[in-house]
C-alpha cells in the first residue's frame, strides 16, 4: 500500500541529505577548508572505514554499556511502578525522589559516581539514572488507567491481586510501557555517552564518547565526527529496533498501531 | 427458600446508598424479584437505577438495607451466580473473543473441565461462532455486546443483570439484540434484570416494568406486562404494546418533571 504520497514522504528527507552533503562538500573543496577545520563528507567516510578496528571496538563498548543501562532502567522502572501500584505510600515516600533523579541533569552526576563507584558501574548507572523515569512515569501512568468496568467485572469475578495484576493492568499498560521503553532506548545512550565523556576526561575508558572526546584533544576531527555518526546511527537503530517490537506486540489490538485504513 | 418457582431470586429490604460526597442517590428501596422473571428498571439518568444493579451485583455496598440473593445449592465449578452486562462492551482489547470469554473461568478458584465446551456453547448462543478467533476491535458494536452477553452467560449465572447494555446501539441493531435476548431468556430461564432509559424497550421486553423516580431512586410505579410469550416483531407495532408504552411514559413524565431541557 505505497502511495505516491508515502514515497514523496520517503524521498524529501533524502533529498535533502543528499544536497546537504553535496553542498558541504563542496564548500570544502571550494574553500579548500583544511580537514582539522572541517573535513569533507567524503573523508569522513574514509575515516569511519579506515578507522574500523577502533571505532567498531568503541561501538560496541558503548552498545553493552547502553544495553545494561537500558536493562536496568526497564527492569526498574517497571518494577518501581508495581510497587508503587500496590502500596500508595510507598508512592508517597519514593516518587519525589524519583522526579528529583530525574530533573537533575546527569552531566553533573556522573563525576560524582566515577569518585564513588567503579568506572564500568558509574557508566551503567548514570544510563540508568537518565532512562528509568521514563519508563516509571509511563507505567504508572498505564497501570492508573484500567477500564473502570473492567475492573468491576474482575471483582464481581472474585479475581485476586495477583489476577488483576497479570491479566488487566499489565496488559492494559503495555502500550504505555512500550512508550516509555521508546524515551528509555534513546536516553540510555544519551546517559552512557556523558558518563563516558566524564570518565574520559579522567584519562580511562574506550567508548564512542571517549573517542569523540579523544580525537578532539589531538585535533583528528575527522574521526570525531566518524565517531559522531555512529552514534547517530546506534540511537536511530535503538529507536527503530524498540518502534518494532513495540508494532509488532500491539499491532493486533491497540490503536495505535493500527493503519489509517482501519 | 429455594425450589418452589415463586421463590424471589432477588431480594432489597430498604436499601440506600450515599454517596461519599453526601449524594443520596438511591432508596429507600424494596425489591423482590421472582426467579425467572423478566424485570426492568426504568428511570431517568442519575436516578440510581444503575447503582441498585452494582448493588445488587455486590460491586458496590449499600449504605443501609440488605441484599439478599437466593442459593441454588452448590455451584459447579466455574459457575457464578451472577452475570453481569455493562453498557460499553467491557471487553479487553488485547484478547481474542474467545479468550474474553473465557475470563470468568480464569479467574475462577476452581477450574472448569469442560471449559472449552461451554465457550463454544455461549459463543453459539449469541451467534457468534464464526468470530471466536477475532479480535474485539474487529467487530461492530453489536457484535462486541454479544461477546460481553456470551461472557455472561457462560458461567450459567442464575441471576442475569444488565446495564443499559443496547443504549449505544442504533435502532436496527437493538431490536436484533432485544428478540435474541427474550430467545435466550426463554430457553434458558435465567432471572433478568435489565435497567434501562427507553419505555419502548422496557415494555418489549419485560413481564414487570419499575418506574423510577428522579434521585434519589425509589419504586414511583410498577407495570404487568401481561403480553403473552413469545414477542416478535408482531407485537411492537400492535395497539397492545401502543398501550403499554403510553401508560409507562405517562408515570415516568413526573420523573423527568424539573430536569432541565425535559
Amino acid at each position: 500500500m505505497t502511495s505516491p504520497r508515502d514515497i514523496i514522504r520517503f524521498l524529501l528527507p533524502v533529498v535533502v541529505l543528499a544536497a546537504g552533503l553535496l553542498l558541504w562538500e563542496a564548500i570544502v573543496r571550494a574553500y579548500d577548508i583544511q580537514p582539522y577545520v572541517l573535513p569533507s563528507p567524503l573523508l569522513v567516510l574514509q575515516t569511519l572505514v579506515g578507522d574500523w578496528d577502533v571505532l567498531s571496538q568503541s561501538l560496541g563498548v558503548t552498545l553493552l554499556t547502553t544495553l545494561e543501562g537500558f536493562v536496568a532502567a526497564a527492569v526498574g522502572g517497571i518494577a518501581l511502578a508495581l510497587l508503587f501500584n500496590q502500596s500508595k505510600w510507598l508512592e508517597y515516600s519514593l516518587f519525589p525522589y524519583a522526579v528529583v533523579l530525574q530533573v537533575t541533569p546527569v552531566i553533573a552526576i556522573a563525576p560524582l559516581l566515577l569518585i564513588y563507584l567503579q568506572q564500568q558501574t558509574a557508566v551503567i548507572v548514570c544510563a540508568w539514572i537518565v532512562a528509568f523515569f521514563p519508563v516509571l512515569s509511563n507505567t504508572t501512568l498505564g497501570l492508573n488507567s484500567v477500564d473502570r468496568n473492567l475492573s468491576g467485572l474482575f471483582q464481581l469475578y472474585g479475581a485476586s491481586r495477583l489476577q488483576t495484576l497479570l491479566f488487566l493492568k499489565l496488559p492494559g499498560a503495555l502500550p504505555y510501557i512500550l512508550g516509555g521503553l521508546r524515551i528509555a532506548g534513546g536516553l540510555s545512550l544519551i546517559g552512557a555517552v556523558v558518563a563516558e565523556i566524564a570518565a574520559g576526561s579522567a584519562g580511562a575508558g574506550s567508548g564512542l564518547a571517549f573517542r569523540i572526546a579523544e580525537s578532539g584533544y589531538r585535533l583528528n576531527i575527522p574521526r570525531m565526527f566518524a565517531a559522531l555518526l555512529l552514534l547517530s546511527l546506534a540511537g536511530i537503530v535503538i529507536y527503530g529496533l524498540l518502534a518494532l517490537v513495540s508494532h509488532l506486540l500491539l499491532r493486533r489490538w491497540h490503536e495505535s498501531a493500527l493503519g489509517k485504513e482501519s | 427458600m429455594a425450589s418452589d418457582t415463586k421463590a424471589a431470586a432477588v431480594r432489597l429490604r430498604g436499601v440506600t446508598k450515599i454517596y461519599d460526597t453526601g449524594v443520596a442517590a438511591l432508596g429507600p428501596l424494596d425489591l423482590d424479584v421472582i426467579s425467572g422473571e423478566f424485570v426492568s428498571l426504568l428511570g431517568p439518568s442519575g436516578c440510581g437505577k444503575s447503582t441498585a444493579l452494582r448493588l445488587i451485583a455486590g460491586l458496590s455496598a449499600p449504605s443501609a438495607g440488605t441484599v439478599e440473593l437466593a442459593h441454588r445449592g452448590a455451584l459447579r465449578p466455574g459457575s457464578h451466580r451472577i452475570g453481569f452486562v455493562f453498557q460499553e462492551p467491557t471487553l479487553m482489547p488485547w484478547a481474542t473473543v474467545r479468550d474474553n470469554v473465557r475470563l470468568p473461568f480464569r479467574l475462577a478458584h476452581a477450574p472448569a473441565a469442560d471449559a472449552d465446551v461451554r465457550i463454544d456453547q455461549a459463543l453459539d448462543q449469541v451467534g457468534l461462532a464464526e468470530f471466536a478467533d477475532a479480535y474485539p476491535r474487529e467487530l461492530s458494536g453489536g457484535m462486541k455486546m454479544r461477546v460481553s452477553l456470551a461472557r455472561a452467560l457462560v458461567t450459567d449465572p442464575d441471576i442475569l443483570l444488565m446495564d443499559e447494555p443496547f443504549a449505544a446501539l442504533d435502532e436496527i441493531t437493538r431490536f436484533r439484540l432485544n428478540n435474541d435476548l427474550l430467545t435466550l431468556w426463554r430457553s434458558l430461564h435465567k432471572t433478568v434484570i435489565f435497567v434501562t432509559h427507553s419505555v419502548f424497550e422496557s415494555v418489549y421486553l419485560s413481564q414487570r416494568v419499575i418506574v423510577m423516580t428522579a434521585r434519589p431512586g425509589r419504586i414511583g410505579a410498577e407495570f404487568r406486562i401481561t403480553s403473552p410469550e413469545p414477542r416478535g416483531e408482531a407485537f411492537r407495532t400492535s395497539a397492545e404494546y401502543a398501550a403499554f408504552c403510553r401508560e409507562v411514559s405517562s408515570a415516568l413524565a413526573p420523573s423527568y418533571a424539573g430536569q432541565p431541557g425535559a
